[in-house]
């Protein structure tokens, strides 16, 4: 494996040198890289569904002149002949194609001079060491999910001479184990190392959490309840603010739920902090245009929006301060700050409410308002007198996030869990989010 | 490219009892102008080999992006292992029959090809795009945006199967968002992406273009001073932009036979719907016929083979309101024992097949748009799709709106801003009262249809007339 590494990033520095030679005086350009050698399992009934392997790779070129741009995607093999190829004839299509594009007045040409070279290795399993490594321990068991590793590599150059290398060897298994009422404790082991004892573990803490579910489920009436959220819950209220809210292109045009919180018409709980973490190491530092992210940067403190994502061209366009933002503006690697609440504490200070371990299905149901909509889903539970009484059946929600992470926010618990990306689309994701528990009140329920 | 595959084929080493290659080479343009200022120009090709081999009735898969013979035969040889490695764990014996051997060609219709608009032509359709939607002041941003795709894919197998299909196709979204201080509504046409089709040029040259991008101008404009949609029960009339996300997230994903059979658990969630329930699930109202019907012409998801070979034809799915067959391609039908369609599909060359809705259609009745508003004494009537969520069993759902309208005395009346309405799945079918005439019928398509472990975002097709639905929840939105 470590030969093709080698192989690939030789085939990379070959092809941005040879553009470098090949660059017009007038031109600029970007070269990105996604690759990635994966193994995707997927289970079901602790049985195998679909078994496979994806060796993928693409670059994008984008050239840049006369204040336009545009850009050519095509497959990256580490084949020089092949991969020049088709990087020749994308340069030549784009020369063809730029000047007859609009002019676009916030066009940022690559300028800086970061270079930078992370290559992890690691531990994963052998291909064909993966279905017995895994379904041994849950034979017994309504075992479904997938398991995704193997190397994924992001890569960057330009015209300007800066250069990108990150590559790193990893694995993420997201399963669930269901009973037979269609109940379900979810999961996910994740890390660079596959360590038999820590997997072990895992299952038998959720199968623990099986036998919970195992009570006759409690159908609750619509209303207002206060609810613990688990790690994993609010790790998926925290995507929401990818998808028009902390984005400073979003808030400028009349898209973002954090628009009223930039306004300062409204604030949050001064004990909701959130910070992109780039410390972690778990996703590359640097942007589409070769700019490397500070370590860290706060985005709410206390409550109040102190940064937005800014990208270079939303910078440029009104007239802020970039901060490496990626092209959509989105968080990367984000950290909500820890609480006070002890892990004991949780059932005591909940009383009697919902304890949610996971939800599904989320999205904007008033985009403006920050209010949000989506399902309980997994391991979800009434909770009397600080005791676990039943499993719910599963319940709509619909909240602005002006209340939740605002007045009705109790207390983030003082520890923090590593909620990992799972993604898959396109190619396997990186990286995931550092994120508490949460109790909250009257959380609203409508269906 | 047949002779390359077959020779391939021919040259692997391994003991498989079969053996299939996939190719897939899709093109793909993007070009999306926002305020009238470009924000990307791309084309991204990607191409590559889906290498499936079954041995003693397991499936293993390799892709690989390089069509050399040496990476071929390398993927042969990992997918092998593959399938051999879980062969003991299988979760169902699959045969060669699951994979019947089919010859044959597909082609989309199309009129204009795709390159019959340079980019130039392109960018300045859609600067005069957002300079239309863009009517007053308080129009804070416009959007317009053109994908178009052509994608071949080629199929040749050990047991003999060859299919080429050639897929051309064409997306347009715009739309504008309006804002008065803390109010921000949004208006697109037909909701987001909605305008996905099979077919060139001519699919974006509709006689009212440029009325209609106007229009989406001023109804965003409308929305800020419209009245919020109110909350009570009522008669929902849904159009057919609407009904494209009804149909898609209640009927299309609950009735997947891999979902029922728990592939999808995980993931995208399992259904309320059961294998006994085929045959006599009183699905919905009997005014509710649905079809899978890839051979639609122009319809987004269109085809005449699946990926795993199986010949596409129209059937019913839901008829007179009751439940006849699953979305199942042959490895669901087999596993399950119940009736399905064809519909194996995979995004690309790098995934694996799983079951996929494709064009999923409700057939018309015979109520004219007039007919079905001036029936209506009190109700809303709401368009275009803006917000959805439904429960992992496809069971409880939250749909929101751009666009609404009141009904009172058999009229449309005042505008209402933020429709939602929400219910559960069999409650709402079944308080279907009338449905709109072929006149009403329109088709739509989306290319994000999520699902799938490793994930997959696929291109599926709805059309739909105008529907009414008795008693139904519906409400504004925040403060």
């Amino acid at each position: 494996m470590k030969q093709e590494l080698t192989a690939l990033e030789s085939s990379f520095n070959q092809l941005l040198e040879t553009l470098l030679i090949k660059k017009l005086e007038h031109e600029e350009f970007t070269l990105k890289l996604s690759s990635e050698q994966s193994q995707f399992t997927r289970f079901n009934h602790a049985k195998v569904r679909q078994t496979g392997c994806v060796a993928d790779g693409s670059i994008e070129l984008t050239l840049m002149a006369e204040q336009r741009s545009s850009s050519r995607q095509f497959p990256f093999t580490g084949n020089w002949e092949k991969d020049w190829q088709k990087a020749h004839q994308a340069l030549q299509e784009l020369r063809d194609e730029i000047t007859i594009l609009p002019i676009d007045p916030y066009l940022v040409l690559p300028s800086g001079n970061n270079t930078s070279r992370e290559v992890h290795h690691s531990n994963v399993l052998a291909q064909d060491d993966v279905v017995s490594s895994i379904l041994a321990e849950v034979a017994a068991l309504d075992f479904t999910g997938i398991y995704a590793g193997g190397i994924v590599i992001k890569a960057y150059g330009d015209s300007s001479g800066q250069k990108h290398w990150f590559a790193t060897d990893t694995f993420t298994l997201d399963y669930s184990l269901f009973i037979s009422s269609g109940k379900a404790v979810k999961g996910t082991f994740a890390g660079s190392n596959w360590d038999v004892a820590s997997y072990a573990a895992k299952i038998n803490e959720a199968k623990k959490q099986l036998n919970l579910l195992s009570h006759p489920a409690k159908e609750l009436p619509r209303g207002q309840y206060k609810t613990y959220f688990a790690p994993a819950a609010v790790a998926d209220l925290l995507q929401m603010l990818s998808w028009g809210a902390v984005s400073e292109a979003d808030i400028q045009q009349g898209n973002s739920a954090l628009a009223a919180l930039s306004r300062k018409e409204k604030q949050l709980s001064a004990k909701f902090s959130l910070k992109e973490n780039f410390q972690l190491g778990l996703v590359p530092r640097f942007n589409e245009l070769g700019e490397m992210a500070a370590p860290e940067l706060a985005i709410i403190e206390n409550g109040v929006l102190v940064n937005s994502l800014v990208n270079s061209r939303t910078a440029k366009e009104y007239q802020k301060d970039a901060n490496g933002a990626n092209r959509s503006e989105t968080l990367r690697t984000p950290e909500i700050s820890p609480g006070n609440l002890k892990f004991e504490q949780i059932l005591s200070n909940l009383d009697t409410g919902l304890y949610v371990s996971n939800l599904h299905y989320l999205n904007w149901s008033d985009r403006p308002t920050g209010r949000i909509t989506g399902m309980t889903r997994y391991a979800c539970f009434w909770v009397e007198k600080g005791e676990i009484v039943a499993p719910i059946e599963n319940l709509r929600f619909d909240e602005s996030l002006y209340r939740f992470w605002g007045e009705n926010l109790v207390d983030f618990t003082n520890f923090q869990e590593f909620i990992p990306e799972v993604d898959t689309y396109e190619n396997r994701k990186l990286g995931g989010s550092l994120v508490p528990g949460m109790l909250v009140n009257d959380f609203t329920y409508t269906l | 490219m047949w002779s390359e595959l077959t020779k391939a084929i021919a040259s692997f080493h391994i003991p498989a009892d079969w053996i299939g290659i996939r190719v897939v080479r899709e093109t793909a343009a993007n070009r999306y102008v926002r305020d009238g200022i470009p924000q990307a120009n791309g084309k991204s090709t990607t191409e590559g080999a889906m290498i499936e081999v079954l041995v003693n009735g397991c499936l293993g898969y390799a892709a690989t992006n390089s069509l050399q013979l040496e990476s071929l035969e390398s993927a042969a040889e990992i997918a092998y292992k593959q399938a051999l490695a879980a062969s003991k764990w299988l979760i169902y014996p699959f045969k060669e029959t699951e994979r019947p051997k089919v010859v044959g060609e597909y082609n989309s219709p199309f009129l204009e090809p795709l390159d019959a608009l340079s980019p130039g032509e392109i960018n300045d359709l859609l600067v005069r795009m957002c300079r239309t939607l863009k009517v007053h002041d308080k129009i804070v941003q416009t959007t317009a945006s053109i994908n178009t795709s052509e994608r071949e894919s080629w199929f040749v197998s050990s047991n003999g199967s060859e299919v080429y299909q050639k897929f051309i196709s064409l997306g347009t979204n715009y739309g504008a968002i309006a804002q008065d201080g803390a109010i921000v509504q949004q208006r697109t046409n037909n909701g987001w992406q909605a305008h996905c089709y099979q077919g060139g040029w001519e699919v974006l040259k509709q006689e009212n273009l440029w009325q209609r991008v106007q229009q989406v101008g001023e109804q965003a404009l409308e929305l800020l001073t419209a009245e919020e949609c109110p909350n009570t029960c009522t008669n929902l009339v849904l159009a057919p932009d609407q009904m494209m996300l009804q149909i898609h997230e209640s009927v299309g994903h609950p009735l997947e036979i891999d979902r029922i059979l728990g592939d999808e658990r995980n993931y995208a969630g399992g259904s309320f719907v059961t294998t006994e329930d085929f045959g006599q699930l009183i699905y919905g109202s009997p005014l509710m016929n649905i079809t899978f019907d890839p051979t639609v012409p122009g319809e987004y998801a269109s085809y005449a083979f699946d990926d795993t070979g199986a010949v596409a034809t129209r059937e019913y799915v839901i008829k007179e309101g009751v439940l006849q067959r699953g979305l199942g391609s042959l490895e669901s039908q087999a596993r399950a024992g119940v009736p399905g369609v064809a519909c194996a599909r995979a995004c690309s060359w790098n995934r694996p097949a799983i079951d996929r809705m494709a064009n999923l259609n409700l057939e018309p009745g015979n109520a004219s748009f007039a007919e079905i508003i001036g029936d209506i004494e009190h109700g809303v009537y709401m368009e275009s799709n803006r917000s959805w969520s439904i429960d992992d069993r496809r069971y409880k759902f939250q749909f929101g709106c751009e666009y609404a309208k009141l009904i009172e005395n058999g009229k449309l009346t005042k505008t209402l801003r933020n429709p939602n309405y929400r219910a559960t799945t069999p409650e709402f079918w079944r308080s279907l009262i009338k449905i709109g005439n072929q006149d009403s019928w329109q088709m739509y398509g989306t290319p994000y249809c999520g699902k799938g472990e490793p994930n997959q975002a696929i291109w599926v097709g709805h059309g739909s007339p105008v529907c009414v639905f008795a008693n139904v929840e519906v409400f504004g939105g925040g403060s």
